[in-house]
């Protein structure tokens, strides 16, 4: 049984479908990037899985049971916790309230500040600033250690790059790592293709909102991935679970 | 001089007290409450029979009421606010507009026009004061008013920095679907917040029953007093409005002091005044007018 099983899942944005008929399922300790160009249909699909966009049709498994109809914050206390686009953090608080806040769900498990603040060393001078002066790697980096606070089971990660210096991607990166090596289950959102691939146990590909390509990232070129971005080629579908 | 400005210090507090539940839910919920007033006068009436009826101090008949308001709020927020919220920005105000004239009314029904007032049942503080040096003279009642006033807003702020639900309910005024996202129930944040809210409205109908008179229909002035110490303050800070509300009290009383009329008009005239400033340094647009009223300060 997969942790986490997506079926047949529509998603729409008033009249425009933006999710068509996705299925995927995902295994714990497994990391699936999930990469399509603007408009795809990627963050609107991880969204529908947290909670925080209703879906048009189709099941979202959980550990067995369907929680497609539960409440966001329902998701979070079961282990489905997204890290938003944007970050979306609380501005006016602290770094270390934002990080207090993201426990909200009481789901125990190893990670607290103290644990975030070690993957996240970059965080550690900076938990009484306010969450909204800092830069946005710093930003990032608190959004993650934020999501971890609730103990996932299943993180979802949109985004991890977007607005962000290279410097600050190959930061946040190095820290994301130590989130991976602790065998978290992540569903990552990402633009950019090479770094999804260096990740990612499995790659899934959209493409006005279906997934054309879904693969190993060992069974999967770079060329092939980007003829199935740029919908040059046929969906393929292997290595699922 | 001296004495007006204290005494203008002392009434600021009341107002502050009067204002903390309306200042907090819109702080948290985005509502401006119109039925706040007449819940107070709700809450005086009820504290004010429990006092009568069993003969006991008022404030150990607060005490009974508010875990009642505290239910109240919970259910308000639940049955009311909650659907209308849904419905837009508009609905609330409706909805609680309406709650007010049904609460006045049913007061009116139940108790008639009369005034009432319990400064007779809590004898001698109702009138006793302490003369200090330069003409100032401070009331027990209207000292004990401020104290609590600055007790509850200082206990409001910690509570809000301190503990697990404070920081709950700023996550969710600041940002209610993100607060979703990290497991938070704002649905019962929301609950929680009312009330909170309901409890501070208990406390602050027990001081207007104590320091002066009331009737059914007392709510609309003390609503007015609220809303203009919380724009004066800043909507939404709790410190701001103890600010606003000592600026309004100080206004009422030193315009007293020019024209016996000027009681009221003065406060008027700050209120003024200062939603002009906003106006004029948010950029004069009628829409930065409105957002300049409606501006949270830090």
């Amino acid at each position: 049984m997969s942790l986490l099983a997506v079926e047949q899942l529509d998603a729409r944005h008033g009249q425009l479908q933006a999710v068509r008929d996705v299925s995927f399922a995902i295994e714990e300790g497994e990391i699936l990037a999930l990469i399509g160009a603007n408009g795809a249909g990627k963050t609107t699909l991880l969204r529908a899985v947290a909670g925080a966009h209703r879906i048009a049709a189709g099941r979202i498994l959980f550990d067995g049971g369907d929680v497609s109809s539960a409440r966001a914050n329902r998701r979070v206390g079961l282990g489905i916790t997204l890290v938003p686009e944007g970050r979306r953090l609380f501005a006016g608080m602290t770094v270390e309230e934002n990080l207090l806040v993201g426990a909200a769900s009481g789901r125990r498990g190893r990670w607290n500040v103290d644990a975030v603040l070690e993957a996240f060393p970059m965080l550690r001078p900076l938990v009484k600033r306010r969450a909204g002066d800092l830069s946005g790697g710093q930003q990032q980096a608190t959004a993650i250690g934020r999501s971890l606070m609730s103990n996932p089971r299943v993180l979802l990660v949109d985004e991890v790059s977007l607005g962000l210096s290279p410097v600050a991607v190959e930061q946040v990166y190095e820290s994301l790592q130590a989130v991976i090596a602790s065998g978290a289950t992540i569903v990552l959102v990402e633009q950019d293709l090479g770094r999804a691939l260096r990740v990612a146990t499995r790659v899934a590909c959209m493409l006005e909102g279906r997934i054309v390509l879904e693969a190993r990232a060992t069974e999967v070129t770079r060329e092939e991935v980007t003829e199935a971005y740029f919908g040059l080629k046929r969906p393929r579908r292997s290595g699922t679970p | 001089m001296a004495n007006e400005l204290a005494q203008g210090v002392l009434l600021g507090c009341y107002y502050a007290l009067i204002a903390c539940g309306l200042s907090f839910m819109f702080g948290v919920l985005r509502i401006i409450n119109l039925a706040h007033g007449s819940i107070a006068v709700l809450a005086a009436y009820v504290v004010w029979v429990i006092a009568e009826h069993w003969n006991v101090s008022p404030f150990l008949a607060l005490g009974a009421v508010v875990p009642v308001m505290t239910a109240a709020g919970w259910l308000l927020q639940r049955t009311v606010l909650e659907r209308s919220l849904r419905s837009g920005a508009l609905t609330p105000l409706l909805s609680t507009f309406g709650l007010a004239i049904v609460i006045d009314n049913l007061l009116f029904s139940k108790f008639g026009a009369d005034t009432r007032s319990m400064a007779p049942n809590i004898g001698d503080l109702a009138f006793a004061s302490w003369n200090l040096p330069g003409g100032v003279t401070i009331g027990q009642l209207a000292l004990l008013t401020a104290v609590v006033a600055v007790t509850l807003l200082g206990g409001l702020q910690l509570f809000l920095a301190r503990t697990p639900l404070g920081r709950a309910i700023r996550a969710t005024a600041e940002d209610p679907d993100t607060a979703e996202l990290v497991g938070i129930d704002s649905r019962k944040v929301y609950a929680a917040a009312t009330a909170i809210s309901m409890v501070t409205v208990a406390i602050a109908g027990t001081f207007l029953a104590l320091r002066a008179t009331f009737d059914p229909y007392a709510g609309s002035t003390q609503l007015i007093f609220a809303f203009e110490a919380i724009v004066i303050g800043g909507t939404g800070s709790l410190w701001g409005t103890l600010i606003g509300g000592i600026a309004l009290g100080v206004a009422q009383n030193l315009g007293s002091q020019i024209n016996p009329q000027g009681f009221l008009i003065t406060g008027h005239l700050v209120f003024f005044a200062v939603l002009a400033a906003r106006f004029f340094i948010a950029g004069r647009s009628p829409r930065s007018m409105v957002r300049a009223l409606l501006r949270t300060s830090p």
